[in-house]
């Protein structure tokens, strides 16, 4: 049992390895390598971080949606596990782009924020999961939270879409505010920076998503054993007291 | 007993607890009287015209009021735990939920058909016939926020923390709906042609179909015991 445990441990302790190298790596990449913007400045930098965790945002959605399907179809326990740290991880990265988007906008277009379809939506969405780890919270059991935040999650995802539409039309025209996706009008140098950023940060999402998940089987576990009534085994007699600083 | 039997058998059952007691209707009527109330005062109605707000007025009036329709719908299941008795009747899980949003539609409508009235006359709107053609608008869009409501108050109100997290959860997933509605009511109002809010109508009817066809689907998940 040890054995197979340090051997799937193996593979998830290269791979924080290699999340704690890349990390440093993209900061000296993008505060070192990267040239500056010529129209927006240094503050331009802080893109690398706000695209890839934008990317990051919509992994976590799109993990939580078809993990609760397939939750919902199956009944397996690990399903819901890594549906609810999808979520988690989605709303902590969406946090991520909501915080360094404003940064970004106040020197550029000179306002903190606007009604832009992409900000509008990006908040409406966080709203949504924040609401699904709320309801998942007041649940009264483990099993109603996974049925419950299931429900939730197929139906934000369903939504998405359609708010971006909605949000898209009521603004009529929206203003064209920077050319982002896809990178297409990126100098190389930025584009590569691009690139290893988001390879990072997806990196660290399956880091996050692994350990989250190890900690939800954890947290089954524990409730399973107080749930059967095993506490702590009983002293055996004669043995030695319990120091204090053990408790 | 068909399925659309049932249906009816539910909201049926809805209705006549209401009209016996009585105690919804007037409240949610007088809360969406009061929200107008509230934005006539906030509002200097004499500048600016009814028209350009007369529309995100109402549909604020509306959802307030329908999340309010919403929590008690499910509230009422659960006094003297009937939900069980629902639960083990011989109907279609799918079937309570239609019904219960059937029941919601015909409340939040009673509701909408005397406010509009009377925000005209309050805002002083120069009554047209325009204003008919406003009641299909509400109808369609009234559809979607019950869909989704009743699915997410199923939840909800199983839970604790009700008032506030039901309007937390139905409020962003309501966006669309809210701006559709807006956004058509306004113009309509403001006589604009047909081709101008074609396609707004399109996305409420999309959002109605696709919530309440993933609603019958999921709903079997959210009361199960």
């Amino acid at each position: 049992m040890h054995a197979t445990e340090r051997m799937s441990d193996l593979p998830q302790r290269l791979l924080f390895l290699l999340v704690s190298l890349l990390v440093p790596v993209c900061l000296y990449v993008v505060f070192g390598v990267v040239p500056t913007e010529q129209k927006m400045g240094v503050v331009q930098r802080i893109f690398y971080f706000h695209l890839p965790s934008a990317f990051m945002t919509f992994l976590g959605v799109f993990l939580c949606a078809a993990c609760s399907t397939l939750y919902l179809l199956t009944r397996a326990r690990r399903y819901d596990i890594a549906a609810h740290a999808s979520a988690e991880l989605g709303v902590v990265f969406c946090t991520i782009v909501l915080v360094t988007g404003p940064i970004w906008a106040r020197p550029v277009w000179g306002v903190w924020w606007t009604g832009e379809v992409r900000l509008t939506s990006t908040l409406i969405l966080w709203l949504i999961f924040v609401g699904y780890l709320l309801l998942r919270d007041t649940a009264e059991n483990r099993e109603q939270a996974a049925r419950w935040g299931a429900v939730v999650a197929i139906v934000g995802a369903l939504d998405v879409p359609i708010i971006y539409k909605s949000v898209e039309w009521w603004r009529g025209l929206h203003p064209k505010v920077l050319k982002i996706s896809g990178g297409g009008g990126l100098e190389p140098t930025m584009q590569r920076a691009l690139l290893l950023c988001s390879v990072t940060f997806t990196l660290l999402f399956a880091h996050l998503l692994i350990q989250r998940c190890r900690l939800g089987f954890l947290q089954d576990e524990v409730e399973r054993l107080s749930h059967a009534g095993v506490r702590r085994p009983a002293r055996p007699a004669g043995g030695p007291e319990p120091k204090e600083s053990d408790r | 007993m068909s399925f659309l039997g049932d249906v009816a058998l539910v909201a049926g059952k809805d209705l006549r607890t209401e009209l016996r007691s009585r105690d919804q209707i007037v409240t949610l009527l007088f809360f969406a009287l009061l929200v107008l109330v509230v934005f006539n005062f906030a509002f200097d109605f004499t500048v600016i015209d009814f028209v350009s707000l007369g529309a995100g007025i109402l549909w604020v009036a509306f959802i307030f009021s329908g999340v309010l329709a919403l929590s008690h719908s499910f509230q009422i299941e659960r006094e003297q735990d009937r939900i069980q008795g629902i639960l083990l009747a011989p109907i279609d899980r799918s079937a309570f939920y239609l019904g219960k949003v059937a029941a919601t539609i015909l409340f939040m409508s009673a509701v909408e058909a005397i406010v509009v009235p009377v925000s005209v006359l309050m805002f002083n709107y120069r009554f047209s016939a325009r204003v008919a053609l406003v009641i299909p608008i509400l109808i369609l869009n009234t559809v979607g926020f019950a869909a989704v409501g009743t699915l997410f108050a199923a939840m909800t109100t199983q839970t604790r923390r009700s008032e506030l997290l039901l309007p937390l959860l139905l409020f962003p997933a309501a966006v669309p709906i809210a701006l559709a509605a807006v956004k058509t009511t306004s113009q309509i109002l403001a006589g604009r042609p047909f081709d101008r809010y074609a396609s707004w109508i399109a996305l409420s009817a999309a959002y109605d179909a696709i919530f309440l066809s993933a609603a019958v689907l999921l709903f079997d998940y959210v009361l199960e015991e």
